[in-house]
């Protein structure tokens, strides 16, 4: 460093005395160019490491691609090539959608009816899901009692072990309730909103407790003294600041309804409460016959309305995962 | 407007006692400070008072009625936190309007009051506004607003200034005083900061460890602490304390051997109290209550000076005690003007009027005398 400053001020004496002074342009230009190379050498390599990311995640997901396009292709035609390749377009593998589905000797049930039970399913999943785990999220974050602490730890315990195990015993819970009862708990849909809602409450009031914690106690405590009951005060201070956790658990309950198969499987028996998950199951099932295309129309047609609601809610989903709560205080 | 009693008020949470019997009388309209430091339990007194927590054991009365179970909604207070607690997802308006509508006050008459309290704290052009989009001194004044708006019979302050800037909780103190005197609200002010508490309330309550110290005015707080803790809690720069031999006749021996002869009437009364030749006292002593001399005086005793800071106004100069400048620290206040260098021999001359002794309890050697004198009872404006 001395030597090149040195350098730059002008030489009264140009004698070959100055031996550096003559040495040191070259070395000057030679470092320019070493740094010229650096430059190049550090775009094109950052160039490399933001190209890697697309090139990686984009092989990744190929196989995905080509699921969704054997799925879209299939339903619109009625011959491919290499499976995704359409050859005779038609809309014949979305007849079920104006006519009830003849397959061999089966008639289907209307397209409409189904979905409209799955429908009534998910949403009865949700509201059930989401009232009792605002409430019970509201006691385990809010109230001391005896045994708080242990429900918490047996809550990631249950969650960890799988619902399926417990199918028999609770088809002969449901079998009971229709005979003590009399009313319909198996082979209907509402038996089942209870089975699934049973099974999700635990997650969900854990991932709300969450929310309510962040509440502070004074803004509790000045609801109180403002002239709320406990229940005012869960129901116009509290819930409408933890909205983004309902959405987040709203959304999840919604989607496992939507998706849920073997609990619909194993407790329903007649068609009239057959739900999508069941209908594209019974296609698929069909003896000796399985048209691939209905099949593919089938399932597009059980993934529009998901699409439709996550476009609608990505939104608060994504708040979720900013961290709860947004607005100060 | 209520007055307030508390009776052996008590709250243990598990094996820890926040307050510990607490007696206290509030008067109607009268201005209260609870002062400690943290965790002293001056915030879980409020709370009770508000009906929050539930006492352990003793009784809250309002104005003669024990309240202990009533509920917070019931007892018409008004309660404002340090953090505001404001509702975010509410309007301004709807925040202050809030307490109204839950005792469903008439549309038209919410309207005019929340306008009315609004004025009053001069926020009327922020009433659409989300608490987010606020300062902290708007918000502030949001959540008093909130607590005035319902004419509570108790207005219950938790620290309310505590998350202001330096210069506005000046200010906003000056505003809740004359606000508290125009509304005649009784009012208790929870705080940690003795110029609050000593500039707002009628009276002031100290406390430590969940005991009650003192209870009084602020100027007698000041000039008559009951015990030492009230006495190295209240002043700043805080007062000096130092241990001091008793001798009979009316002496004090300071460390370092040199006496301080006692006033008369000061004198009488360590007589009166039987104290033991050379009983260990400690001697308090304000650092503006000592005069610094640069030569010698029967009165005074000398010390060398440890440092000197400038305070604006004063200037701060500490001092150690003794001929060879080794004996216990002490402050003293004095004239800025004054020119004082690190090692000065300088001899510091007590005002023999404002002297404090406490006993080896560490209790006020003076107050207790006068402790027949009737408490003097604040003026309600």
């Amino acid at each position: 460093m001395r030597a090149s400053s040195s350098n730059s001020t002008p030489n009264p004496n140009p004698t070959p005395v100055g031996a550096a002074a003559v040495e040191a342009p070259p070395r000057r230009r030679k470092r320019k160019r070493e740094y010229a190379h650096l430059t190049r050498f550090a775009r094109t390599k950052a160039r490399l490491y933001a190209a890697l990311p697309y090139v990686l995640l984009a092989i990744v997901s190929l196989p995905i691609v080509v699921m969704y396009s054997w799925l879209l292709m299939n339903s619109f035609s009625k011959k491919t090539l290499f499976g995704f390749i359409p050859q005779e377009l038609t809309l014949n593998n979305w007849r079920f959608l104006w006519e009830p589905l003849r397959i061999g000797t089966s008639v289907h049930p209307s397209i409409w009816t189904v979905t409209g039970n799955t429908l009534l399913f998910a949403g009865g999943v949700t509201v059930l899901i989401v009232l009792i785990s605002t409430l019970a999220g509201f006691a385990l974050s809010r109230f001391d009692f005896r045994g708080r602490q242990s429900i918490m730890q047996l809550t990631i315990l249950l969650h960890a072990f799988p619902g399926v195990t417990l199918m028999i015993a609770i088809f002969f819970v449901l079998l009971y309730l229709m005979k003590f009862t009399g009313l319909p708990f198996l082979n209907s849909l509402w038996g089942v909103v209870l089975v699934k809602a049973a099974l999700e409450i635990p997650w969900s009031a854990w991932i709300i407790k969450g929310f309510f914690d962040a509440i502070p106690w004074e803004v509790e405590w000045s609801a109180y003294v403002d002239g709320c009951n406990r229940f005012q005060a869960w129901y116009k201070v509290i819930l409408p600041q933890i909205r983004p956790g309902i959405a987040a658990i709203a959304i999840f309950s919604f989607l496992a309804g939507w998706g849920e198969f073997i609990f619909l499987y194993t407790f329903i028996f007649s068609e009239a409460f057959y739900t999508l998950s069941l209908y594209l199951n019974s296609i698929i099932g069909e003896f000796q016959v399985v048209e691939y295309g209905v099949v593919a129309a089938v399932a597009l047609f059980y993934m529009i309305p998901v699409i439709v609601f996550f476009i609608f809610t990505q939104k608060g989903l994504m708040q979720v995962t900013v961290g709860g709560l947004k607005g100060g205080r | 407007m209520a007055s307030i009693r508390l009776e052996h008020l008590t709250k243990r949470f598990g094996n820890v006692v926040a307050v510990d019997d607490l007696n206290l009388e509030i008067a109607d309209g009268e201005f209260v400070a609870l002062l400690g430091p943290s965790g002293c339990g001056k915030t879980t007194t409020l709370l009770m008072i508000a009906g929050i927590y539930e006492p352990t054991e003793g009784k809250i009365y309002f104005d003669d009625v024990c309240v202990n179970d009533v509920a917070p909604k019931d007892r018409y207070v008004g309660l404002v936190f340090q953090s505001y607690a404001l509702y975010p997802h509410m309007s301004v308006f709807d925040n202050i309007a809030f307490p109204l509508r839950l005792n469903k006050t008439p549309r038209a008459e919410i309207e005019r009051r929340v306008r009315e309290v609004a004025k009053l704290a001069q926020i009327e052009n922020l009433l659409d506004r989300r608490p987010a989009q606020l300062s902290g001194g708007q918000q502030q004044r949001v959540a008093l607003c909130r607590a005035l708006v319902k004419e509570p019979e108790v207005l219950l302050l938790d620290e309310p200034l505590s998350n202001l800037d330096a210069r506005l909780r000046i200010e906003t103190r000056a505003e809740i005083k004359r606000l508290q005197k125009e509304l005649g609200i009784t009012t208790i002010l929870v705080t940690h900061d003795q110029i609050e508490a000593l500039s707002m309330a009628d009276r002031v309550a100290v406390m430590h460890q969940g005991v009650l110290q003192q209870y009084t005015t602020p100027e007698e707080l000041y000039n008559r602490p009951a015990n030492l803790f009230v006495a190295s809690f209240i002043g700043d720069p805080p007062m000096n304390l130092f241990e001091v031999r008793y001798r009979r006749g009316g002496e004090l021996e300071l460390p370092g051997g040199r006496a301080l002869r006692l006033p008369e009437p000061l004198a009488r009364r360590l007589e009166a109290r039987r104290l033991e030749e050379g009983a260990t006292l400690t001697l308090g002593l304000r650092p503006e209550d000592v005069e610094l001399s640069e030569t010698e005086t029967p009165e005074g005793f000398p010390a060398e000076v440890y440092l000197a800071e400038t305070l604006g106004g004063d200037l701060l100069v500490h001092f150690r005690l003794g001929d060879g400048g080794d004996g216990p620290r002490l402050r003293a206040l004095t004239d800025p003007e004054r020119r004082v260098t690190m090692g000065q021999r300088l001899w510091l001359v007590p005002d023999p009027n404002k002297l404090h002794l406490f006993g080896p309890d560490g209790r006020s050697l003076l107050a207790e005398a006068e402790e027949e004198a009737p408490v003097p009872h604040p003026q309600r404006a």
